[in-house]
């Protein structure tokens, strides 16, 4: 499998990143090369063997249905770049 | 050309718990924008969701309640997605291996046969939150970010592309929204939002095994407007073959002031949401024994009820399937059974006053000011000739209005029924004299002047007297 600059573009649209020319160039080849080196377990015998999801080996970790105190609007708002009244203020959203 | 409409339904169901899915924020409705949120749904760095233990309980009996396997080891997705209302830019779902699969339901319209929906998948997952425009105190220009939904628990339950009108989904709608009411894992309120559904409506020329092109159809918050926007949709996709067009796979939004559903912005490329396991979550292990756990916590479910109510209690089909139209309802009645005796007599009056006086007062069930036991009560003065069975219903009244137990109003308001036949002859002797006319009509062969008399007596008695005992007495009488 070979990145070309046009999945580069697909990628990068996706994650709403605005790349240059010079770095779609320099991003195919690195993602060649990390695909490339990830391209080595092919040669594996993988039957039987489950898909990893999860690199830890735990299950089941749970939280029982209790509330805890919310930090407030005001620590919760005071990140956003703007706010009005108790909500967050964002660019127009049109639907 | 005639079109057969193919209709799959995906149902978001938002779960009564006291917190988040994997927070402990409070998930309480119409509280002060942004005042339950913490590090993990504001989606702060570094912040570590963990599983609220009652959505998985929740998850497992909502499959259980809809013949789904049990996924024995599950886990969680990222959905990768870019909007102003999920603030991670990803939605914690789970895409494979959801925690119930291949479940049914089935469904009955009236004069037809039963039929089997399949149910694809029921998965877990976080809101978003919500967005506000236009005018707000201080609003700038733009939208508001209200956060307090995020991060609340949802099962989304997918069903198969079964159903084939809009009869058949609004039937599988209320079934499911019956279940998980019903379970007590959901409030079912469907204008705000917490049983929500959107429909995938394609149509196909009928007899053709390829299916049409689908659209999408979302924001149809209740049965009637599910009927309508599936009846919109169907015609609308039929029209545009028909004059040659191609219906093109899109999600529509749909207008209840229309009755018409309408386009949202068309994307320019399709959704690619990169789905992978969330690091973040562990793997979810269920095994045999917390399966059979939940199975035998599980209530007794509606279906099966209504067919106890018909088989074991001997109610018609009609009765059963109104008296087990709610769970409360349901269990109202069955304590008036239980005190009384006479299934088919407490259900004619849960049907008829109980059902009436709530409905005219807007009380539930649940805060009815007749308990079952009083109606009881009413019902044996009935059965031991203490009052008649018109007379009940002025005492059922005052019971609604002052809570008194029924022995106690009749007392007060000397309501006993008069059975003694020396008092309702005196009755009967001034009616007969002050009618002259109409006896002699009765005589001559008249005989629909009956009521006339037995009206006047229980007029004249304030609708006291014995009606048995005046229909003897008249009869003995008016023979001259």
């Amino acid at each position: 499998m070979s990145i070309s600059v046009t999945d580069v573009e697909y990628v990068a649209r996706l994650a709403r990143l605005e790349l240059g020319a010079d770095e779609k160039e320099v991003f195919a080849g690195q993602m060649n090369a990390i695909l490339g080196y990830v391209e080595k377990l092919k040669g594996l015998d993988t039957d039987g063997v489950i898909p990893t999801s999860h690199a830890v080996p735990m299950e089941n970790a749970f939280r029982e249905d209790l509330v805890r105190a919310p930090i407030g609007v005001d620590k919760a708002l005071g990140n956003a770049p703007q706010r009005s009244g108790s909500f967050f203020n964002v660019p127009q959203v049109i639907e | 050309m005639k079109y057969q409409p193919v209709i799959g339904l995906e149902v978001h169901v938002q779960l009564l718990t006291d917190t988040k899915i994997f927070c402990g924020c409070p998930t309480k409705f119409g509280s002060e924008p942004n005042s339950q949120t913490c590090p993990v749904c504001l989606g702060l760095p570094g912040a570590l969701p963990v599983l609220n233990k009652k959505v998985v309980e929740f998850a497992i009996k909502a499959g259980l309640s809809t013949n789904c396997s049990i996924t024995p080891r599950s886990i969680f997705a990222r959905k990768n997605y870019f909007y102003p209302d999920l603030p991670k830019g990803y939605q914690i779902s789970q895409f494979e291996d959801p925690i119930c699969q291949r479940g049914w339901l089935d469904i009955q319209l009236e004069g037809q046969a039963v039929k089997r929906i399949g149910i694809t998948r029921i998965h877990m997952e976080e809101d978003a939150g919500k967005l506000v425009h236009g005018d707000l105190p201080g609003l700038h220009d733009g939208s508001g970010v209200d956060l307090n939904r995020a991060c609340t628990p949802l099962l989304e339950v997918v069903s198969e592309p079964d159903l084939r009108s809009s009869d058949e989904a609004v039937s599988y709608l209320k079934q499911l929204h019956q279940i998980v009411t019903w379970l007590g894992i959901c409030d079912g309120n469907m204008e705000e939002g917490s049983f929500r559904c959107d429909a995938n409506v394609s149509v196909m020329p009928v007899g053709s095994d390829t299916l049409g092109t689908r659209a999408e159809v979302k924001n149809v918050n209740s049965f009637k407007f599910v009927k309508q926007a599936i009846e919109y949709e169907i015609q609308r996709q039929i029209d545009l073959i028909e004059d040659g067009g191609t219906v093109v796979q899109e999600t529509r939004l749909f207008d209840p002031n229309l009755g018409k559903t309408r386009s949202m912005r068309s994307k320019e490329e399709a959704h690619d949401y990169r789905y992978f396991p969330d690091p973040d979550l562990v793997p979810l292990v269920i095994d045999d024994e917390w399966v059979e756990r939940s199975r035998r916590e599980l209530p007794e479910l509606p279906e099966q009820r209504r067919q106890r109510f018909i088989t074991e209690l001997g109610l018609p089909e009609y009765d059963a399937e109104v008296l087990t139209a709610n769970r409360a309802l349901s269990e109202y009645f069955e304590a008036g059974v239980a005190a009384h005796g006479n299934a088919k007599a407490v259900a004619n009056w849960v049907m008829g006053e109980i059902t009436r006086s709530l409905n005219d007062s807007g009380t539930a069930i649940q805060d009815c000011p007749v308990t079952p036991l009083l109606l009881a009560e009413l019902l044996k003065l009935i059965d031991g000739g203490t009052i008649s069975g018109k007379i009940a219903k002025t005492v059922f009244d005052e019971m609604w209005k002052s809570g008194k137990a029924p022995h106690v109003i009749v007392e007060e308001q000397g309501l006993v029924q008069v059975s003694d036949s020396g008092a309702i002859e005196a009755i009967i002797d001034g009616i007969m004299a002050a009618n002259a006319g109409q006896v002699e009509e009765y005589r001559g062969g008249k005989e629909k002047v009956f009521g006339f008399f037995v009206g006047q007596v229980m007029k004249a008695s304030k609708g006291k007297a014995n009606p048995a005992v005046v229909n003897q007495l008249l009869l003995d009488k008016l023979k001259g």
